[in-house]
């Protein structure tokens, strides 16, 4: 019934950011809010990383996106314009809400990446319409399909947890199998470190393509795709070994 | 003074207060009684006019069945909810209630929904502010428990309206206590701040940079506090006596709450000593005695504050912070005085907790800070913003009955999240969207906010339509949605049917003061208190002339003093309140010196360590309000 999306519209492009005049004081202004007289504008539908008028670079620094973040806050917020119009007021809430919701994704390494997978038109696995599809017509809830270099592990590693939670509920114990699925715990963990230092590695590959957009890093150009194709495939397999790591935590845990 | 006045209201489940900021310092506003708290407790006199406070708490020992207390607990909520606290709390509902209906509470041969009976402390509290100022109040800022959901949150917005008040925002309550902390201490750091009140739980974490209050991550329990302390005690007193005096008196309202009142008092003693007595008159002569020791109570309420641990572990995980790098603790509500309490919170953070701030009254305090904020700020607040996060996930049913989530908690508000609903059947007209706030997978377990209806999308084969829902959830933590239908650019229509909350209709029928009469009743109200207040002065007055410092004052003194009684005497027949307080204030200044002597002589006792202004009148709208001290054990 639904389809899902982060963005107002989807799969926006990175839009070049308009120059308009301000509305109440007609300073000429290309932000959110008039330099000259401090009045919030009405919003632009425009991506996260255009709000913060940033290029969609992937290596990030972070301390500098929250100092921005504060800034805009300090400029957006409903509440420098709750004695303000009704239309102030309005376009304060959107704007404010766009910042949050722009700060919460790029702040984070993982929801960062998976946006601009999304603005270039990528679908991850876990919410590609297939897999969906296929969880239904199985009347499961969805499912992954496992990373092939995984296969063995995981296999054994299942069995392990199935026995766990059978020892759990006859109140048995059996410590060499908990020491067993720590073991294979400690080893999951090192994959997934391992995986995040991989993606960093496409960052820097993806940012230093659209340094120099032409003509190899142009939208659309075979470039963009390996790479982000690269990283698409990090974080299906990333995101397979995090629920993997959520179960056992669950299983050690309970 | 200026017009426009905003004040900062803590509407809580025990107690409730006023503030505001008096240049660059919160304060809170006394009541007629000189109380800075007004006991949350509405009651039907014998003409069924409601009373509220302290009047109505004498009316819950004699009468029960015309009172009404802890009703926060109600807010927003139906009537499937509320089975535990029907067999908790004493709330009588209304016979004809049908589920999915809001909540209606018998009080006498009246009914009331729960916004309404929150409307009318609100009220008082409004008229406690009004004379203050000697002027209007209109603008409020609300407290509420972080955890509230959106329900609750919507139902404490329809108080406010009910009570003639426009809402300007609502405050997490931590929230506003960290404000009115940071008001001082301008540092940086992260600080958690731990609010057990009368009936809520909440735990805050903030990081505070240069003057942006942000949250990072909020948890709590919403029935949560003192009350179930309180339910606790008397349970055990309860079953105690039909174990011993073989008397049940369960269904007795009026000795249940006699023993409430015992326990209550017995509870608040046993945190400064190490054992209390209950002695309590029960009916048929009978006498209910037990002593209770410090260690025995610390035991009992232990699986009750062993409740607050989940959520604080949650809230520092959701943070990724480690207890160790918190910088400061700060405790809020009178439940947080309860040394067992504070050894916990000690254990939890590791650290010894903040506790400046009377815990009574720091919400109120903060709710006036963010009032100003919102009014513009002043040097002490400038450069303050609040930065809050919505403590509940936002859900939408999809297939299966399973939720997706598409605003996660703790996520900074204003927050939005949009999405795209397409039709299943050829020319589908309508589509509807479950609205779900909670964490858990399944619908069922999560709480409905609402049921939409996407109406008016334009005939076309199944799947084409593209209509984009967007979700926002304001700095009120509220919800709006709105619609668009994208192939054809028309604005979808939703019906909104809130799952428990009041239509805007049937707010707009209760308020309580119509707008017509509001200017009117407020002069009235003002002429009575003025005309009271020159009663009690007058008769202070007859008082002190019988005693020995009279005789004291010269003569020309005692002609200034007739002089000025005459006067008041004289204006207070008029109906003008402005010459009736001047007149007020006039032999309050010439009948200082007698104060003086008064309580300089051993026939004052009556009136000792205070002047004759205080002895005996409350607190006139010239008298000085300093910030009442925090209590400390």
């Amino acid at each position: 019934m639904t389809t899902k999306s982060a963005l107002t519209v989807i799969g926006a492009k990175p839009l070049p950011q308009e120059t308009h005049s301000c509305w109440s004081c007609g300073s000429m202004r290309a932000a959110h809010f008039c330099e000259a007289c401090g009045k919030v504008q009405p919003p632009q539908p425009v991506d996260y990383f255009t709000f913060f008028g940033l290029p969609p670079r992937l290596d990030l620094d972070v301390t500098q996106l929250e100092k921005d973040f504060y800034d805009l806050s300090r400029r957006l917020h409903p509440d420098l314009s709750a004695r303000a119009g009704s239309d102030e007021q309005e376009w304060s809430l959107e704007q404010s809400s766009m910042l949050n919701d722009a700060y919460r994704t790029l702040r984070d390494p993982i929801r960062r990446t998976e946006y601009l997978l999304h603005l270039e038109g990528r679908v991850l696995e876990e919410q590609s319409k297939i897999a969906t599809e296929q969880a239904r017509a199985t009347g499961e809830l969805k499912k992954q399909i496992v990373p092939p270099d995984l296969l063995e592990e995981v296999f054994e590693l299942n069995m392990q947890l199935e026995e766990l939670r059978r020892n759990q509920k006859m109140q048995e114990d059996d410590p060499a199998l908990i020491s067993e699925i720590k073991k294979h715990k400690t080893a999951l963990e090192a994959r997934h470190e391992a995986l995040l230092q991989e993606l960093h590695t496409h960052w820097k590959a993806w940012d230093k393509l659209i340094a120099h957009t032409q003509p190899e890093g142009a939208p659309g150009s075979e470039e963009r795709a390996q790479i982000t194709g690269k990283m698409l495939d990090v974080l299906n397999r990333r995101n397979y070994i995090r629920n993997l790591l959520r179960d056992v935590n669950a299983a050690l845990e309970s | 003074m200026s017009a426009d006045h905003i004040v900062g209201i803590d509407l809580g489940t025990t107690n409730s207060l006023v503030a505001f900021m008096q240049g660059e310092t919160p304060l809170v506003i006394p009541g007629e009684d000189g109380s800075n708290l007004l006991p949350s407790v509405v009651a039907l006199d014998g003409n069924n006019q409601p009373v509220i406070g302290n009047s109505a708490r004498k009316q819950l020992i004699e009468t029960p069945e015309r009172a009404v207390y802890s009703v926060k607990r109600l807010m927003g909520r139906g009537v499937e909810d509320i089975q535990d606290e029907l067999k908790l709390f004493p709330f009588r509902l209304a016979d004809d209630l049908h589920p999915g209906e809001v909540l209606r509470i018998t009080l006498g041969d009246k009914t009331f929904t729960p916004p309404e009976i929150s409307a009318l402390i609100l009220r008082q509290l409004k008229r406690n502010a009004e004379r203050y100022f000697g002027g209007p109040v209109t603008k409020a800022v609300i407290t509420v428990p972080a955890y509230f959901n959106d329900a609750q949150r919507q139902a404490t917005k329809d108080a406010g309206r009910i009570a003639g008040l426009e809402v300007l925002r609502l405050v997490n309550e931590p929230t506003a206590a960290s404000l009115a902390y940071g008001l001082d201490k301008k540092q940086n750091g992260i600080v958690a701040v731990y609010d057990l009140g009368g009936g809520t739980f909440d735990i805050s974490i903030l990081k505070l940079h240069d003057g942006i209050f942000e949250v990072i991550a909020t948890n709590g329990d919403t029935h949560l506090g003192g009350d179930d302390i309180d339910n606790l005690l008397i349970t055990i007193a309860l079953d105690d006596i039909r174990g011993d005096l073989g008397v049940d008196l369960r269904r007795n309202a009026e000795a249940v709450q006699a023993i409430r009142k015992a326990v209550i008092e017995g509870k608040i003693a046993l945190s400064s000593q190490p054992s209390i007595k209950l002695d309590i008159d029960l009916p048929q002569a009978k006498r209910y005695q037990r002593e209770i020791t410090r260690e025995r109570f610390e035991q009992l309420i232990q699986p009750i504050i062993d409740r607050t641990v989940g959520p604080c572990k949650q809230a520092m995980k959701d943070a990724g912070l480690k207890p160790e790098q918190i910088d400061e603790v700060v405790l809020v509500g009178g439940s947080t005085r309860i040394p067992k309490v504070r050894a916990l919170v000690r254990e939890l953070f590791r650290r010894e907790p903040h506790t400046d701030l009377n815990p009574d009254e720091v919400v109120a305090l903060g709710a006036a800070v963010q009032a100003n904020i919102l009014g513009g700020g002043s040097l002490a607040t400038q450069n303050m913003l609040l930065l809050d996060v919505t403590p509940l996930s936002l859900g939408i049913e999809v297939a299966g009955g399973v939720t997706d989530k598409i605003i996660l908690r703790n996520s900074t508000i204003p927050a939005s999240a949009t999405q795209f609903y397409t039709t299943q059947v050829d020319g589908q007209a309508n589509v509807a969207i479950h609205v779900l706030q909670g964490e858990r997978e399944l619908a069922n377990d999560c709480r409905s906010l609402a049921r939409f209806d996407l109406k008016g999308i334009p005939p076309m084969a199944a799947g084409i339509p593209r209509v984009e829902v967007k979700f926002l959830i304001d700095a009120n933590g509220i919800l709006h949605v709105s619609a668009r239908e994208q192939r054809s650019g028309k604005e979808a229509e939703i019906q909104v049917q809130p799952s428990y909350g009041l239509t805007d209709e049937q707010v707009e029928n209760m308020i309580l003061d119509s707008f017509d009469n509001a200017e009117e009743d407020f002069r009235r109200r003002q002429l009575i208190e003025a005309r009271n207040e020159a009663a009690t002065i007058l008769a202070a007055l007859e008082k002190g002339k019988t005693s020995a410092a009279w005789g004291q004052l010269t003569t020309d003194e005692k002609r200034q003093i007739a002089k000025m009684e005459k006067a008041l005497i004289a204006v207070k027949a008029e109906d003008d309140h402005a010459a009736i307080r001047k007149g007020i204030d006039a032999l309050n200044q010439g009948t200082t010196r007698l104060a003086e002597l008064m309580m300089d002589t051993a026939v004052s006792s009556a009136l000792k360590g205070k002047n004759m202004d205080e002895a005996d009148l409350g607190e006139g709208p010239t008298a000085p309000h300093p910030m009442a001290k925090a209590e400390f054990e």
